[in-house]
């Protein structure tokens, strides 16, 4: 299975030299594809209609966050070839200015997943038919799984009985949000002190 | 006389209509009878389930998977502890996957039984519903038996189940093996020939397999329309390369066909869960290694190291090693998957969850124009949907 992915990658990087940037399977056997934002149709077109990817059930469209990172975001799109019975994942790096060409016309079923990564990270996508938030609440600002958004959010609701009509408030706890760190300073965590006495053997 | 020209107008459906299967609000283009569009409004029920999972350990992560798709609520966790394994690398003893494969099963039972009557009870007819919840009612024990709760179980843990099952309980379940059967057949005596029934359902809301590969279905939806694809053939899972069973496939991707795909597949699940009960091993029913399950209450007692590592495990939790997986499983509404990255510290550092309910409403639209309002309830009450997954 592993082999058969490692041909599909070699394969699709000789028919796309400029698109993808690399094709590696990693230690869990999955085919990842890493390509230009630029190119996304044309390697989603060749996995869709090349004889030997079939790739014709796109399953998933979701960003990432990697806020120390520039570009910022990754969107990463989950094929499945029913034929081949295989699957691969596409991944292209995008910050929040720079819009991501829709998928929406080789396939319908991006439509909604495009929404909801425009909702959640605030990645735009251009030729996109309908590109509205989808998850949150009317009229919500911000786009909550960027790692910058606090857990707690920032306005709360509540009926306000003398106005009859619920009323946005901002976010007020009686006690601070609270994380816990439990890492082991132990296991892989930041070098303690006084470790450089013992010559890179911990 | 000169044709009058009717305008068309919004009808605003839900979030509170006993025929929306929850907080379902549809903005509907009316042309008189007929919908012109269908525009689904969800995220009612949002409750940033994967923000929430990024700031917990992977095992209080588990939790939330249950109160996605609340109706059959191990298959979701399954799928999260499946990711989990995958990167750490584990292999489960034998009988924690057969206790897995058995409780899936008997989750996709009570979701195809919530699935069919409510169906069923959308188009008007009320007896399968209360037929249907009894027959629930029984599976729901089966699940309080073996983890304390009917419907948010916390069963499923990365390296195995919580706890090991008794030999009654499995007599109990074989039990009612011999019995459901009949049960499903008192309500197909009802539903599969009536006459009114399949006025409400035959040639409704017709998909075709391109349309179906082209929206992303899977499951039932997808097989309804004529294409032999379960995940627990093509990619199995667990212990299903080992029994046997068939996959049901429908012939016109009507509503008909996607409530006939579920009868027989509960009929199929029935099958399974006895060869299940039939070829249950003995053994433990979670990988031995304290790093990532806790040890036994009896062991903390005496031992100092087991205390530490249950100490360490439930506040702490267990590191991942860093890397990405994608783990799916055959969910009864389909495709459900986790793609998981870890950054090698003891919370995952982003948990996509890929429920199905919301790639098969993303099509309700497409199936629904040209079609009458009361078909747009059949197709809602067909393909099959739960907020809790879909708002996430």
């Amino acid at each position: 299975m592993t082999q058969a992915l490692k041909d599909l990658g070699e394969l699709i990087a000789a028919a796309l030299p400029q698109d993808v940037r690399r094709a590696e399977v990693n230690r869990v056997g999955e085919l990842t594809l890493d390509v230009t934002a630029a190119s996304i149709l044309s390697v989603l077109t060749f996995l869709r209609d090349d004889p030997a990817c079939q790739f014709k059930l796109l399953l998933d469209v979701c960003g990432v966050d990697w806020p120390g990172r520039d570009p910022r975001f990754d969107v990463v799109y989950h094929l499945l070839s029913m034929k081949h019975n295989q699957r691969i994942r596409v991944k292209l790096a995008t910050d929040d200015d720079s819009p991501v060409p829709s998928v929406t016309g080789l396939f319908s079923s991006a439509g909604w997943f495009e929404r909801e990564v425009w909702d959640m990270f605030g990645i735009l996508f251009s030729g996109h038919p309908d590109l509205r938030r989808i998850l949150t609440d009317y009229g919500f600002e911000g786009h909550p799984l960027r790692k910058d958004f606090p857990l707690t959010g920032h306005v709360e609701v509540r009926y306000d009985d003398e106005q009859k009509r619920v009323v946005y408030e901002p976010v007020r706890l009686v006690q601070d949000f609270r994380s816990f760190d439990f890492q082991s300073p132990w296991e892989g965590g930041a070098p303690l002190p006084g470790d450089e006495k013992a010559g890179g053997r911990v | 006389m000169a044709e009058t020209r009717i305008e068309t107008y919004s009808l605003n459906f839900g979030p509170q209509h006993p025929a929306a299967h929850g907080v379902l609000r549809l903005i509907l283009e009316m042309s008189g009878e007929v919908v012109e569009r269908a525009d689904p409004h969800i995220g009612l029920l949002h409750r940033g389930t994967e923000k929430l999972i990024e700031h917990k350990t992977y095992l209080q992560a588990v939790p939330y998977f249950d109160r996605l798709d609340y109706i059959g609520t191990m298959n979701q966790e399954h799928a999260f502890v499946l990711a989990t394994e995958r990167l750490l690398g584990l292999e489960l003893p034998p009988r924690a996957q057969y206790i897995r494969t058995l409780y899936c099963e008997i989750g996709r039972v009570l979701n195809h039984l919530i699935s069919i009557c409510s169906y069923i009870f959308d188009v008007g007819g009320m007896t399968p519903m209360l037929w249907g919840f009894e027959e629930r009612d029984k599976l729901m024990e089966f699940y309080e038996r073996a983890c304390g709760a009917r419907l948010h179980a916390n069963y499923f843990r990365p390296g195995g189940v919580a706890a090991d099952l008794p030999q009654d309980l499995f007599d109990d379940i074989g039990a009612w093996t011999q019995t459901f059967p009949s049960a499903l057949d008192d309500i197909e005596s009802l539903v599969t020939e009536n006459r009114i029934f399949k006025q409400r359902t035959v040639d409704i809301g017709i998909v075709t397999p391109e349309q179906a590969l082209d929206w992303g279905f899977t499951g039932p939806n997808l097989r309804a329309s004529g294409i032999a694809w379960d995940l627990r053939k093509a990619q199995p899972y667990e212990v299903y390369d080992q029994l046997e069973f068939d996959i049901p496939v429908g012939s016109n991707g009507d509503c008909y066909d996607r409530f006939l795909v579920r009868v027989l597949e509960m009929r199929q699940s029935v099958l399974l869960i006895r060869q299940c009960l039939e070829r249950m091993p003995g053994g433990p029913v979670k990988v031995d290694n304290n790093k990532v399950t806790p040890p036994p209450r009896a062991e903390m007692k005496r031992s100092m190291e087991a205390l530490i590592h249950h100490f360490k495990l439930f506040t702490e939790g267990f590191h991942v090693p860093a890397g990405e997986v994608y783990a799916a499983v055959e969910a009864p509404k389909g495709e459900f998957a986790v793609y998981l990255i870890s950054d090698g510290s003891g919370k995952p550092y982003r948990c996509k969850i890929r429920p199905p309910g919301f790639v098969n409403l993303q099509a309700l639209d497409m199936m629904s124009r040209g079609h009458m309002l009361a078909d747009v309830v059949a197709n809602i009450g067909s393909i099959d949907i739960v907020f809790g997954e879909i708002d996430r």
